[in-house]
């Protein structure tokens, strides 16, 4: 490689930036006559892609200036509003979110270090569409839903059905995530997320669980359970048959193994860079466990740690 | 071609405009344009941390900024961290400790340990290290800069 063309690898291509301020705006720019319009938000995905060369575009449309993108707003009974431009900083420097959602926080405090996560947004990892995205898993254990605004009008989607392949996802020409609603949490409910990595941080999921959890009042059985994987299909998966066996059964070591066997039976893995097939598919067991007895002890109002109180912020 | 684009913003307390390309990240502009060549680039795709800047408040790569983005923001870097009376305690404790061999990385980490002290004044070393996992440095090992970052912070919670 000769140095201009390195200079040029470099470079960003050239395109128009535009920073619409009202939906319809963005969606004219983004339905219009063009190849291909690109949403910028926290651009830690999207400005990578551009300069390898993986992507191009003809026009950026900076989502940033738009109100229901930065919405954050939490009510008791309407749940969380996450608007799809707001950056992890903010997510995990709300106190009431912290306490209300610590799975999602388990998500957002662990990508990339401090200088990605005060750009990089929950919906921007959704919309990357990767296998291996750390906050997907919790968003389906949360039965988090996609508010999706396009030329034809808005619609709702559950998060487990938003991905379709790797990097690829339902979104149509035109249309922009606004924002993620994660319904609002049940009493005596919890949620884990982890990942697997050969580092303390810095790294990408060799494979991720999510776990959302409802206990009964003494805290002895689950009502309900949802599950999420991260990286050991060509999608996110939705774990549901393992969280619908934990369905009245008693929390124990064996129901939890149950589950985490069911969890198991649905991954499908690869062997890359990563890890071989083989090993994914164990961690997906032991993961799921963890996530599980993890969303379990803060159902019961045991304190877990997520990354910040681990590690300041 | 695109148009080039009018921007306004502020960069360590002075109002600064310049026109750039939509494609232009503002590490670019800070670097070839405005000639604030202490920025550094390293990786230029978001791993490394040599490029951090802090924009309202918030620490980032600006190789993963848009210089458009700037438009209405206040921006700090490395240029002004030290001010006429004299360098910031966490460049004179980089000195003291022999925390940089061929600098590249520094600003980025100053920046970095400026936000970390600007949000917990008093971090333990586990915190200073792990606030410090985006920045990487091929040259010293990392030990000296984290005692030089918890050494400044004991200086500036004096100084407060």
């Amino acid at each position: 490689m000769v140095i201009g063309d390195i200079e040029r690898k470099l470079r960003l291509q050239n395109f128009e930036y535009s920073a619409p301020v009202t939906v319809k705006e963005a969606i004219d720019l983004l339905a219009g006559d063009n190849c291909g319009a690109r949403i910028l938000a926290g651009g830690t995905d999207l400005i990578v892609q551009l300069r390898q060369g993986h992507l191009s575009t003809d026009r950026v449309v900076d989502i940033k200036r738009l109100p229901d993108c930065n919405k954050l707003s939490y009510d008791p009974s309407e749940g969380l509003i996450l608007g799809a431009a707001v950056p992890c900083h903010r997510i995990y420097g709300d106190e009431t979110i912290v306490k209300t959602y610590p799975g999602l926080i388990d998500a957002a405090a662990i990508i990339g270090g401090i200088q990605i996560q005060g750009r990089a947004t929950v919906g921007g990892n959704l919309c990357n569409s990767s296998p291996s995205a750390d906050t997907i898993p919790i968003l389906i254990a949360y039965r988090a839903e996609c508010e999706i605004a396009g030329p034809t009008g808005t619609r709702k989607v559950p998060v487990e059905d938003f991905c379709t392949a790797p990097g690829k996802n339902i979104l149509q020409k035109g249309e922009i995530l606004l924002a993620l609603h994660l319904p609002s949490v049940a009493k005596s409910s919890g949620a884990h997320y982890l990942r697997f990595i050969p580092r303390f941080e810095m790294d990408i999921a060799v494979v991720g669980a999510g776990a959302y959890v409802e206990l009964d009042e003494e805290g002895r059985s689950f009502k309900k359970a949802r599950i999420g994987l991260a990286a050991v299909a060509p999608t996110p998966l939705f774990a549901r048959e393992a969280g619908d066996l934990l369905q009245g059964k008693e929390v124990s070591e064996a129901s939890i193994d149950a589950a985490a066997l069911a969890a198991q039976s649905i991954a499908r893995p690869i062997s890359d860079m990563r890890a071989p097939a083989e090993y994914r598919k164990h961690l997906v067991k032991v993961l799921t466990k963890r996530a599980l007895w993890g969303a379990v002890r803060r159902a019961r109002g045991e304190f877990v740690p997520n990354a910040v109180q681990e590690n300041g912020r | 071609m695109s148009r080039k684009l009018y921007v306004n913003t502020t960069i360590n307390g002075e109002e600064i405009e310049f026109l750039c390309e939509p494609r232009q990240s503002l590490l670019e502009v800070l670097r070839d344009d405005l000639e604030m060549t202490g920025t550094k680039e390293g990786c230029n795709d978001g791993n490394c941390g040599a490029c951090n800047v802090i924009m309202d408040g918030v620490l980032m790569n600006s190789c993963l900024v848009l210089a458009a983005e700037a438009q209405n923001r206040n921006i700090s870097t490395i240029e002004g961290l030290a001010t006429p009376q004299g360098l910031h305690p966490l460049q004179q404790k980089f000195l003291e400790n022999a925390s940089l061999q061929c600098g590249v990385c520094t600003p980025g980490f100053l920046m970095a340990a400026k936000s970390l002290l600007d949000h917990n004044p008093d971090p333990t070393e586990h915190e200073v290290r792990h606030w410090l996992a985006g920045n990487l440095c091929r040259c010293t090992g990392y030990d000296k800069i984290v005692r030089a970052v918890c050494d400044a912070a004991d200086v500036v919670k004096e100084t407060a």
